[in-house]
């Protein structure tokens, strides 16, 4: 059947070598080439639980009375989204497990671009000539944050609502551009009654649809230029050794994409995430407390927390303070890292091609670099719930911002500096028995040779 | 299946789910690891760039047609003009996106006169208040509007400054990011914000003590009537909430 099918498509579309050559196309065996592919399966769950969501969700902003079987919030008055989560997680069949699905695969998906991005940092798979790639793919990170956003704050409960109002500060805070960027992107101040409908369509349609563009680009370009892979016996910056990709590698990727699912749906019905029941429905002069974002924001609302209250005033006119840990940070963070391969690039005067990767030891300066960026979105990431640690450590809040002020700067120098010092004995105990290392070689004449291993 | 039928929980439903693929994936891993044959293949990279020859014809085709696209001739140039109309027509429907800025972000529904209304309902009489009390109000008839909103604190005697007969009413957006100022210390007199810990001195004008707020609440203009309800004389002296460009 599969045979007459392959024949079929020959004849009418000459697929025959290339066929051949993707069934036997190379996939380097080191496990840390599986971690992208967490993100497409995670992204799969998404699509395919999504859709469901969707089929119930309803966008809109009108104030209905709650009638449905959730006794703790029958006769409340909430918006029409609010409600059809409601029920979505009390009235329709699975539709609870199926919701906290698609709410762990996102956090799955943001965490898994974020590991994959370090294992090609770390490894200098950005280098020439994958520039382009990894542009691409910290673009995707930044549509995945996005996206992450628009979707927690669809429901329309207490939380969301605040999460949004900060969303809309920060978006008011440009320079010249902030209120005509917010009266046309949310159709008004806030709160805005066309808000919800914009965020679904930007949830559902835009951003999927830019990140299904993506990922096809970035995909595409890891065919034609082919993996990478790390230094070692027959491996050459001419070619690629691995397992074929079908049938090995195959049933690997199948068994990850299963593991995959197996994970969402296991924390899906065990770990309760969102229980936006709980919040109640969004009302203006309401508020949580303590209030966190999903972790993938948890480093902005850090920023926020631990700024200084620095505002520009001109005459008639202002930069408020969350301009700068609300949108100079993370707008530096993203051109940052597109940056990062032609800065390296010039750094160490090295344009020429690379396929073969760096172990991280082996170039203790990125690898230290590195390090210390997480570091710093790590203690951003801390800072975001200083108000938890001050109630359940008994501190001082104030302390606690004081002290993340001025880890934001120690903390990565001192990472910096653990790492690289870390890396380079590394280097150096690696190098000395590397250069020990010997195959003993027997010769067609009897005698024996040693040759070094690369 | 059977879940489904019995109308089973969200726990028996999902561990079933996960059960299901984590035996694929056993499947999966075992069918990769010891039943399929292990195989090493070699592939050589494609070599960039591509010759001499192919470079030069590449630009050659290009820089050839887009000569010919670019002549100045009558023709061309009504084609761009009419794609640069097409274009400005393009924006046309995008200014529906929403309204111009307007004084939406400078005013509030509060005018003078307006009784101070509660979320059930009621409105605040001056009496009502025991000291250190904590209100939150909204403009007769607009209960539940955000850019209204304000609490209505009584300070106690001698505590206070710009008092209406100890109380004192202030917006409940916080200047930073918009958040309810939903938290009271009525120890230390202080508005704390939930979602970014800006500190508000209630007894001095909301100035901010701590955190990251850049400016004070504004405060609401209250008189005590002769009714007994208190009533705003009129709205925020300045814009509410979050600041922005225009703010001054």
């Amino acid at each position: 059947m599969i045979h007459r099918l392959l024949l079929w498509a020959d004849d009418r579309f000459g697929t025959a070598t290339f066929v051949h050559h993707a069934l036997k196309k190379a996939f380097p065996d080191h496990w840390s080439f599986m971690l992208g592919e967490i993100n497409i399966y995670a992204f799969i769950v998404l699509l395919a639980t999504g859709t469901f969501l969707a089929l119930w969700f309803v966008p809109g902003h009108a104030n209905v009375v709650y009638e449905g079987p959730y006794q703790l919030l029958r006769g409340v008055k909430m918006s029409e989204a609010y409600d059809s989560v409601l029920h979505i997680c009390f009235a329709v069949n699975a539709g609870l497990l199926i919701r906290q699905i698609h709410h762990w695969a996102a956090n799955i998906f943001v965490a898994g671009i974020v590991i994959h991005m370090g294992r090609i940092f770390f490894t200098g798979a950005f280098r020439n000539p994958r520039e382009l790639n990894w542009i691409i793919g910290s673009l995707l990170l930044f549509a995945a944050l996005f996206e992450g956003f628009t979707g927690y704050s669809l429901p329309d409960d207490l939380l969301s609502g605040m999460g949004l109002v900060i969303a809309m500060s920060i978006l008011q805070s440009m320079p010249f551009v902030g209120s005509w960027a917010m009266f046309f992107l949310a159709g008004g101040a806030w709160p805005s009654e066309i808000l919800t409908q914009r965020l679904f369509i930007t949830h559902v349609f835009v951003v999927p649809l830019l990140l299904i563009a993506g990922i096809t680009v970035h995909l595409m370009i890891l065919w034609r230029q082919k993996h990478t892979q790390f230094p070692g016996a027959r491996r050459t910056e001419e070619n690629v050794v691995g397992s074929p990709l079908f049938p090995q590698y195959t049933a690997r990727s199948l068994a990850l994409q299963f593991g995959v699912i197996a994970m969402c749906c296991a924390l899906a019905a065990f770990v309760q995430i969102n229980p936006v029941w709980i919040w109640g429905p969004y009302e203006a002069d309401k508020a949580i407390s303590p209030a966190q974002p999903d972790w993938y924001i948890g480093w902005l609302e850090g920023a926020l927390r631990i700024s200084p209250p620095w505002a520009v005033h001109f005459p008639g006119h202002m930069i408020p303070s969350p301009f700068w840990p609300g949108f100079v940070l993370p707008i530096g963070i993203m051109l940052f890292l597109f940056a990062y391969p032609f800065v390296e690039a010039r750094i160490r005067r090295d344009y020429s091609p690379h396929h073969l990767l760096e172990r991280p030891r082996d170039v203790p300066v990125r690898t230290a670099f590195g390090v210390s960026f997480f570091a710093f979105m790590l203690v951003l990431f801390l800072a975001g719930s200083d108000d938890v640690q001050a109630r359940y450590l008994h501190l001082s809040l104030r302390d606690l911002v004081w002290t993340y002020r001025f880890l934001i700067f120690l903390g990565p120098a001192v990472a910096f500096w653990v790492t690289y010092r870390l890396a380079d004995e590394l280097r150096r105990s690696a190098g000395v028995k590397r250069a020990e290392r010997l195959r003993i070689k027997r010769t067609p004449e009897g005698g024996y040779d040693e040759e070094p291993v690369a | 299946m059977y879940g489904f039928w019995q109308q089973a929980s969200t726990q028996w439903l999902g561990f079933a789910l996960a059960c299901t693929f984590a035996g694929f994936m056993v499947a999966a891993l075992g069918w990769a690891r010891w039943i399929l044959p292990q195989e090493q293949v070699t592939d050589l990279r494609d070599t960039y760039p591509q010759p001499v020859e192919e470079r030069a014809q590449q630009v050659e085709a290009f820089v050839h047609g887009s000569a010919q696209l670019t002549r100045k001739t009558w023709l061309t140039r009504m084609a761009y003009a009419a794609f640069g109309l097409f274009g400005l027509a393009a924006l046309f429907p995008l200014g529906a996106l929403g309204p111009e800025p307007d004084g939406t972000l400078f005013h509030t529904r509060w005018k003078r006169g307006d009784r101070l209304q509660r979320n059930d309902g009621t409105f605040v009489k001056a009496a009502d208040l025991n000291p250190d009390a904590v209100q939150t109000v909204f403009p007769e008839g607009s209960v539940g509007d955000y850019r209204s909103m304000a609490v209505l604190i009584r300070l106690p005697d001698g505590v206070g400054k710009n008092t209406t007969s100890g109380l004192v009413a202030y917006s409940k957006a916080c200047t930073h990011a918009g958040c309810p100022v939903a938290l009271y210390r009525a120890a230390a007199r202080q508005l704390i914000c939930p979602c970014h810990q800006s500190v508000f001195d209630v007894a001095d004008g909301a100035k901010v003590l701590e955190g990251p707020a850049d400016h004070p609440l504004p405060q609401l203009p209250i008189q005590i009537a002769s009714d007994g309800y208190v009533r705003a004389t009129g709205d925020f002296p300045e814009p509410i909430g979050p600041g922005f460009w225009e703010h001054s």
